[in-house]
């Protein structure tokens, strides 16, 4: 026999290694974004301060382009996966069920979830990043005031509505990619893998939860 | 069949039939009545057969050998599910009695680029073949063998290889994936040969050669959500497509080829 045969990226594991390094990689940003974002609960200075720490640093664009990086680089692999996978069954059933002892919500609705997350991601940038800047002078050091763009951001139902319905959308694609990265790495043994799948539905829990505190909490704030 | 007459069911069945690999194939209805709550699905469908050819002489083309379950080559959809909804069984041994009176059961082929139908129900699972030429056994000397007690086994890895090995290749994991990935099939044949002495010499390279193999041939790609687990007639559990993962990517790390 011959090992002779694919380029890594061109295997069918390696890309989906790929998706699962990748897509860890990002639930890690989601933590810290989410820990990060919990400062609003603090105060409008506590959370501008934090922005400011993190948007002052020279490094920061470093991280963005490393973010970016990780984001094109999963939903360019998902594109090609889903379309190969397609190609895969040219034709399909007329009748299929799952036996419902494998698949789940989560598991076969990741292209639909992970697409409501892209759009949000864009909405979501172009809304608060990108959205109106205002400056505030905190201890004498000028800053943008990110704590008035986000609350009045909020302030529209429509967007506190959008935000939640993509954040659980994100939290149940997580439930099932936080695990299935283990998977996809190796990491499948009887004595842990339990706990591991355990710890992704959290996840996906906390996420959803979690994200959907600070619109709710900045609608709460606007109203006043 | 010790089957009561008296219990006899009525069905609707809705069948694809296809002439041969360029026909475009549709889904037929026919009605049969007397099926017996003893026979197996296979027997149900040569009762069909017999009216079809008694009526028209053009019998439902279906693969069956052993009809015992050990075989691999009853391969039929049935209401959406590969070999039907019992787990952990071929078509050859779901019987009658899993379906009421007055039912419609739907049975298509397995459907995958890489099986391409042949005739009505029977598809081409040539590829698996393929995969197993490229790397799915164990390059042996020739000469006298040595005494086989001489190689330790532990117990764990011969029931962990004996579980991998109860693989019967039929392709239900290809047919009940929804990307087509022959994933589990494939990680079963590594599984068995990986977790013995003999095979864990050529392991890696087995596994780069294998994994090629069934990318080449077109079969989708795993997202890990464990429908062939569900749907495989002999419980292979997708813990192997984890012990493939890692065999590929120890093997994509170090190869020298």
């Amino acid at each position: 026999m011959s090992s002779k045969g694919s380029c890594s990226l061109h295997s069918s594991i390696g890309k989906k290694q790929v998706m699962g390094v990748s897509g860890l990689l990002l639930c890690g940003f989601l933590l810290t974004h989410m820990l990060g974002n919990f400062t609003m609960f603090i105060g409008a200075d506590a959370f501008n301060k934090y922005s400011h720490t993190l948007t002052s640093n020279p490094l920061i664009y470093l991280a963005e382009a490393g973010l970016a990086a990780l984001f094109l680089c999963h939903i360019f692999m998902a594109i090609k996966l889903i379309l190969e996978n397609k190609a895969a069954r040219p034709v399909s059933y007329h009748m299929r069920e799952t036996s419902g002892r494998g698949s789940t919500f989560a598991s076969s609705t990741m292209p639909y979830t992970g697409s409501i997350a892209l759009i949000f991601l864009i909405i979501h940038i172009l809304g608060l990043k990108f959205g109106t800047q205002y400056t505030i002078i905190i201890n004498g050091v000028e800053m943008r005031d990110i704590y008035k763009t986000t609350i009045e951001y909020f302030r529209d139902s429509l967007h506190v509505l959008g935000y939640i319905v993509a954040v659980v959308s994100l939290g149940i694609h997580v439930s099932h990619g936080f695990w299935s990265a283990f998977q996809s790495l190796g990491f499948n043994h009887p004595k842990y893998i339990g706990k591991i799948q355990l710890l992704s539905k959290l996840f996906g829990i906390v996420v959803a939860v979690g994200f959907s505190s600070f619109p709710i909490f900045c609608y709460l704030q606007g109203g006043k | 069949m010790g089957g009561n007459n008296s219990d006899t069911m009525s069905l609707n069945l809705k069948v694809w039939r296809q002439k041969n690999n360029k026909d475009k194939g549709s889904m037929i209805d026919y009605k049969l009545d007397g099926v017996s709550p003893d026979m197996s699905f296979l027997e149900m469908m040569d009762t069909l057969n017999n009216k079809l050819i008694k009526e028209q002489g053009d019998s439902i083309a279906f693969d069956h050998d052993c009809r015992e379950g050990i075989c691999g080559m009853c391969s039929m959809m049935i209401n959406g599910q590969a070999h039907g909804p019992e787990a952990e069984t071929t078509t050859c041994q779901l019987h009658m009695r899993k379906f009421k009176d007055g039912d419609t059961i739907v049975v298509e082929p397995w459907r995958a680029k890489a099986f391409p139908v042949l005739k009505d129900l029977m598809v081409d699972r040539g590829a698996f073949d393929n995969i197993m030429a490229a790397g799915g056994f164990v390059n042996v000397n020739t000469g006298n063998p040595q005494d086989a007690n001489s190689i330790l086994i532990g117990q764990e890895n011969a029931e962990l290889a004996m579980d991998a090995a109860a693989c019967i290749g039929c392709g239900a994991c290809v047919a009940s994936c929804k990307n087509a990935s022959a994933m589990l099939f494939v990680s079963a044949k590594i599984s068995q040969l990986a977790l013995l002495p003999q095979g864990e010499v050529e392991s890696l390279a087995r596994t780069q050669a294998m994994v090629a193999k069934m990318d080449e041939l077109g079969f989708g790609n795993c997202t890990n959500e464990a429908e062939c687990e569900a749907q495989c007639p002999k419980g292979i559990k997708i813990e192997n497509i984890a012990r493939m993962n890692r065999e590929w990517f120890k093997g994509a790390l170090t190869s020298r080829k």
